[in-house]
């Protein structure tokens, strides 16, 4: 895929980040949020283009996280907005912003234990009429219809991701990176307009890092809009089409990673911090 | 005909009890096995349930003795039967639905606080609501269906079928509810709210919803107790009650409704077995040889010699079966452990 990389890597928050085209499926406005005195986020301002890798990176505390939380509804800025297809999404409930179409992953997986890695999946489908009650009890033709279209694209997402050999065990009983890949994939099961993923291949191992990678490429060829959260450069370096880097909460740079990486301040803030 | 007798009389309301029970057991078992929603107020949806069926069934306080009550409509039976049944579930659904409005955002220890102190405020309200409620005297006419049709022993047996059809409708019910997408909804709410979040699921809405479908079978349970005794009193909805019906549904295992019916069964059967003490007692000192007579006096005589003693064995019993579940079998007698030992842990 390609996308027209013609952002200056000047995106600190001063400049106000004006939208320069019409692609931009997420915008980050001037977001801001307070912990009592400590500033988390101060006026984080970038966009991400439809079709895109984003990568999001910064020294431990910048307040990418926080970030994270702020645009899946979380938290609630305390300034500032988030725009998702330039509907503002900021101060929705979570449950809200993911019925938008804003998907995520956690940085520690948040899979259902207690639940096969099928029910996993087929847990996140959005609009069934089994989840109601009365539905559940009345109207067994049309779950019985929709669940046959439910376990389809289950099997199917699940081979995609290479689970579908631990389509029936227990989420306990998978391994952390598995575990990140069974949340990518309940992610895809909502069929959100952007995916969100926080440090996706942290502590995964390196075979496991390579497929996933390899899965986000794939998606993201497939026309699916991602923004990830890496410490790894290498991994923001060789898969992202843009990248933003933040620092002490602000908008440090933005633009395309092999300008970022040449960025004085990103270099000083960052890269320069010791071990490369 | 003669009234059943010995064995077969205590079958019979030991089973009739146990489906009781084991419809209590079913809608817990919604609330904590299913949702994971500690709930430690269950005997008031049950309490709601009962009080809504005499209301409803009980004659003008004129003809009853002690009667302060201000409310009753006195339906005819056995016409008003289902009726009544109908007002029970629906009365043990508001109150659940008021309860679970106010708490069932808080996490899952506070929940737990919440309900049983909630609980504890609707049995004040019980006692002494006397226009209601008739006060600590009780309800104490509630009409027995058909009994002036039937014999007492055919009646017994009867109501012990329709307890057990009832208990079947309500097993199919949820495992019909549970098999479907909607379990699977009420699982994940368990077992991450933030990730059920964040894939688009209101959690406050199910657990709010699973709340009310457990309270209504709580409520329904309520009032076949209430037709069953023909008398509502206070002092029968104790908060021992919810704890005996967390011990069936923790033997029983968890998220298993077959569990929870076998488990409600044989708490059950365990609780009346304390009855049985005194006889085995008095049996195995009468086949002891003369010279050992003295040896159970001996060994038990620190005991005290209290009429409420043996009674009181019902909770060591309990008690004792609680602890041998949790240390031996987590999972419960249906429960599925890799399922069950996730349950309340976060990821």
């Amino acid at each position: 895929m390609s996308t027209d990389q013609q952002r200056s890597t000047d995106g600190s928050a001063s400049d106000g980040s004006a939208t320069d085209d019409g692609t931009d499926l997420l915008e980050v406005d001037s977001v801001v949020k307070h912990f009592g005195g400590l500033v988390a986020n101060d006026g984080v301002t970038f966009d991400v283009e439809e079709a895109s890798i984003t990568g999001l990176i910064g020294p431990n505390g910048a307040g990418k996280s926080t970030l994270f939380n702020c645009i899946t509804g979380v938290y609630t800025p305390d300034d500032g907005a988030v725009r998702l297809d330039g509907e503002p999404i900021h101060g929705l409930s979570p449950t809200k912003v993911a019925k938008r179409g804003v998907g995520r992953t956690f940085q520690t997986p948040k899979t259902f234990r207690g639940m096969t890695v099928r029910e996993n999946m087929a847990f996140a489908a959005r609009e069934q009429t089994g989840e109601r009650a009365l539905g559940a009890l009345f109207r067994p033709g049309t779950i019985r219809e929709e669940e046959g279209d439910i376990q389809a694209t289950v099997d199917e997402t699940l081979e995609f991701l290479k689970l579908d050999h631990l389509a029936d065990e227990y989420a306990s009983g998978l391994s952390g990176g598995q575990r990140k890949l069974l949340e990518l994939g309940r992610v895809l099961m909502m069929d959100p307009q952007i995916i969100l993923l926080d440090e996706p291949v942290a502590g995964v191992n390196p075979s496991l890092t390579d497929e996933l990678l390899a899965r986000l490429e794939e998606l993201n060829d497939r026309g699916r809009t991602i923004l990830f959260i890496e410490h790894d450069m290498d991994v923001v370096m060789e898969h992202c089409d843009r990248v933003v880097v933040m620092h002490d909460g602000r908008t440090l740079a933005v633009g395309p990673p092999e300008i970022v990486q040449q960025d004085e301040r990103v270099v000083e803030a960052y890269l320069g911090g010791g071990d490369r | 005909m003669a009234l059943l007798t010995g064995w077969a009389a205590f079958l019979v309301s030991v089973g009739t009890i146990g489906c009781i029970y084991g419809l209590l057991t079913l809608g817990l078992n919604v609330h904590y096995g299913y949702t994971g929603l500690l709930n430690f107020g269950h005997v008031a949806f049950f309490a709601a349930g009962a009080y809504a069926s005499a209301i409803v069934t009980m004659p003008p306080p004129s003809e009853v003795t002690n009667a302060s009550y201000q409310i009753w409509f006195n339906l005819p039976m056995p016409y008003a039967f289902p009726v009544s049944l109908a007002a029970a579930a629906v009365v043990g659904g508001a109150l659940a639905f008021l309860i679970g409005l106010t708490s069932v955002r808080l996490g899952t220890h506070y929940l737990a606080i919440a309900t049983f102190a909630l609980a504890g405020v609707f049995s004040d309200v019980l006692v002494n609501e006397a226009w209601l409620t008739n006060g600590s005297f009780g309800m104490n006419s509630v009409p027995k269906p058909g009994r002036a049709m039937l014999s007492a022993d055919v009646w017994q047996l009867s109501y012990l079928l329709f307890a057990a059809g009832s208990l079947l409708a309500v097993y199919l019910l949820l495992e019909r509810l549970m098999n479907a997408p909607f379990g699977r909804l009420l699982k994940g709410v368990r077992e991450s709210e933030a990730a059920a979040k964040t894939l688009g699921k209101d959690t406050n809405v199910v657990k709010l919803k699973s709340f009310v479908i457990g309270g209504m079978v709580a409520g329904f349970a309520g009032g076949v107790y209430a037709h069953y005794l023909g008398s509502v009193v206070t002092a029968q909805f104790i908060p021992a009650v919810t704890f005996t019906v967390y011990a069936g549904m923790l033997l029983g295992g968890a998220a298993s409704n077959t569990g929870a019916v076998v488990g409600a069964f044989t708490v059950v059967a365990f609780r009346e077995s304390t009855r049985f003490i005194t006889t085995v007692y008095n049996w195995i000192q009468s086949t002891l040889p003369d010279a050992l007579s003295g040896v159970l006096p001996t060994v038990f005589s620190p005991l005290p010699n209290n009429p409420s003693f043996i009674p009181s064995m019902r909770f060591v019993v309990i008690g004792v079966l609680f602890v041998l579940v949790i240390r031996y079998r987590p999972e419960g007698l249906f429960g599925d452990p890799s399922e069950i030992q996730a349950l309340g842990e976060e990821d």
